[in-house]
């Protein structure tokens, strides 16, 4: 008996629930050789054709006569401090040579697409503030453009003019980051200090303006959290005085430097064909001689109204890359002073109630505003149906959001195009038959923020 | 260093607002693809048959990059239950151009356009691994950003949210 029952349970198919995936077939599923230390299937003309694109050259020719022993596949990552966060690579190396390289991501995946659809659009920029961490405020500003776009609301004049000044702030400060960690890989360890401390100074501007130092939610649809801080022209006008000297002193130290220029020069070099196959934004493609700059060809937030200039690079290694971020933040600080001087007088959101709160005086005076209050922050607002893409300009390069609203009070899909996911991409290419001590200097001058790549 | 360049590409270089008639070469021989506005933006709604050939048609009409690739899970909301969309954009002639289509629950297989543009690659691969869409012809058609072993796609709208088991919740609580 005991045996009859024991075979009759093994016969039994268990009825499996899947809770996950009720109702919907399962795609065909590929897993992924990595674990195999594979990384890829050997190549072939028509897959180095599909990776490269048609408009690449690769100019590496396999050598069949290397034995195996000689060729060796090398993780790096997902915890090496170089790495930017948790980056994985498989390389596969035949002496000191990279011949092959395979980015692997998503050890920072946190579903925030999938969050997004169930947070109000108000509730939307607490969500996306923390894609890319070092430059929260451009994932704001795009949010709030498309949530805006779609709304057909037009932000009062201060209100656009303070996220000027917040985002080319923040741009600068990130680009200091960028330099700060791209000296510290290459070894010039002063260069993070100093890059670190000069972002202080901006940190605590935002502290002060926004209540943190990351992760501010202070671009909301409808205009900005509160407005600026009693005081900030003074604060503003001291990040303006002390810059352009520290920016000297980071030229004396690194401009002309030998070490430096031996480290960056000819190193991690992407030809413009190759940045724009790639979908390659930002300063990235700038340093490869492309004058690309949303801030000029799709302008927003009024920014068309101030004076500067897109710089670019001729070369697209590390160092034009380095360049041109630091002559990037000499344009931000260009903008961030006519911003400061024209500063518009105003409201600082929006005057329509179904979008932005009542101020908190109204609410004790009348129950039409409590009744706005109470039905804001507890359904939110509802956007017209619609679909919309806006991008910005952030300091890794085009930051998209892609918004479809059916109506209700949170968005039926939100996706935003991550400009650190597009410029990681390019990484096999730029290492490719590159030496395994320039992978460091590489990296750091993608700036990838991983937060960015994998949302 | 230089700042501003006259380049062929660029936003300094020669330039003219060409959206129409960018549009109506691409229309010529594409007579099933509809052309519509949302909020100021140029839409292309393509029949999946004619992808991947539009997507090559526009690529020779000047939209050199491909931005971007999602798509967005219409679950009974719509017939069709995918729209998979392209963001093209033209630096030449400055402007931007969304293409999109709709395939059924039945079979999701479009075509990739990895080998008109690599830069999709990522973008197509996020796509297969968040809504289970096969992109026929992709070099490397993984998971990115999810385990390997995951079951299910998670920005399917029929996938729960927040119910993922919890370790350690077991643990002694501290008062």
């Amino acid at each position: 008996m005991a045996d009859e029952t024991t075979i009759d349970s093994a016969n039994e198919t268990p009825e499996t629930v899947d809770l996950w995936v009720a109702g919907t077939e399962e795609a065909e599923f590929q897993p992924t050789t990595e674990g195999d230390q594979e990384i890829g299937s050997a190549e072939s003309k028509e897959r180095l054709a599909e990776q490269f694109g048609s408009v690449v050259e690769d100019d590496y020719v396999f050598d069949d006569e290397v034995a195996d022993d000689d060729r060796m596949i090398v993780n790096m990552g997902p915890q090496h401090p170089s790495t930017h966060g948790v980056l994985r690579l498989q390389i596969e190396l035949e002496g000191e040579i990279i011949r092959r390289t395979k980015p692997i991501i998503g050890y920072l995946h946190t579903g925030m697409e999938k969050t997004a659809e169930q947070l109000t659009f108000g509730q939307g920029p607490t969500n996306v503030t923390r894609m890319d961490y070092l430059a929260p405020l451009h994932c704001e500003l795009a949010y709030s453009l498309a949530v805006e776009s779609l709304l057909g609301i037009e932000v009062p004049e201060r209100a656009a003019a303070i996220r000027i000044l917040m985002t080319e702030l923040n741009r600068i400060s990130s680009h200091l980051v960028a330099l700060a960690t791209n000296g510290m890989d290459i070894g010039a360890l002063s260069m993070m200090l100093y890059g670190f401390r000069e972002r202080e100074s901006i940190l605590a501007f935002f502290e002060k303006t926004t209540g943190l130092r990351m992760n501010h939610n202070y671009i909301r649809p409808g205009g900005v959290a509160a407005d600026l801080a009693p005081g900030w022209k003074d604060d503003v006008s001291a990040i303006l005085a002390d810059l352009p000297g520290r920016l000297d002193q980071y030229d004396d130290l690194l401009k002309e430097n030998p070490i430096w220029l031996a480290r960056t020069r000819g190193v991690g070099v992407i030809s413009q064909e190759e940045a724009i196959a790639f979908s390659i934004t930002g300063p990235i493609l700038r340093a490869t001689g492309v004058d690309w700059d949303l801030r000029k060809v799709f302008p927003y937030s009024g920014i068309e109204k101030y004076e500067f200039e897109v710089i670019t690079g001729e070369n697209g290694d590390v160092y034009d890359r380095y360049r041109v971020r630091v002559l990037e933040i000499v344009e931000s600080l260009k903008i961030v002073e006519q911003v400061m001087n024209a500063m518009p007088k105003g409201d600082y959101r929006v005057d329509d109630r179904k979008v932005t709160p009542p101020p908190r005086a109204r609410i004790d005076e009348s129950m039409e505003a409590l009744i706005h209050h109470f039905k804001l922050f507890t359904e939110g607002f509802k956007v017209p149906p619609g679909e919309t893409y806006v991008a910005v300009e952030s300091p890794r390069g085009e930051l998209g959001c892609y918004l479809v609203s059916d109506g209700k009070a949170n968005p039926y899909r939100m996706h935003t195009r991550a400009p650190s996911f597009y410029n990681l991409q390019s990484l096999p290419i730029t290492m490719a038959d590159s030496l395994m001590a320039d992978t460091v200097a590489t990296i750091a001058s993608m700036d990838p923020v991983m937060g960015d790549v994998d949302r | 260093m230089r700042s501003g360049t006259s380049g062929q590409i660029g936003w300094s270089g020669d330039w003219e607002p060409q959206m129409n008639q960018v549009l109506a070469g691409l229309a010529e021989g594409f007579e099933d693809v509809t052309f519509s506005q949302s909020l100021g933006q140029d839409i292309a709604s393509v029949p999946t048959d004619s992808w991947k050939a539009f997507a090559e048609a526009a690529k020779k009409a000047g939209f050199e990059v491909c931005c971007d690739v999602t798509a967005v899970d219409w679950m009974r909301q719509r017939p069709e239950r995918f729209e998979i969309v392209a963001n093209l954009l033209s630096m030449r002639h400055r402007i931007r151009l969304r293409v999109s289509t709709t395939i059924g629950r039945e079979d999701p297989t479009v075509e990739s356009l990895t080998p008109l543009w690599p830069g999709a690659g990522f973008a197509e691969r996020e796509v297969y691994d968040m809504f289970g869409i096969i992109f026929d012809g992709h070099p490397d058609l993984t998971r990115i950003l999810m385990p390997d072993d995951w079951d299910g796609h998670p920005l399917r709208k029929d996938f729960g949210v927040g119910s993922v088991p919890v370790q350690f919740k077991e643990s002694h609580k501290v008062d």
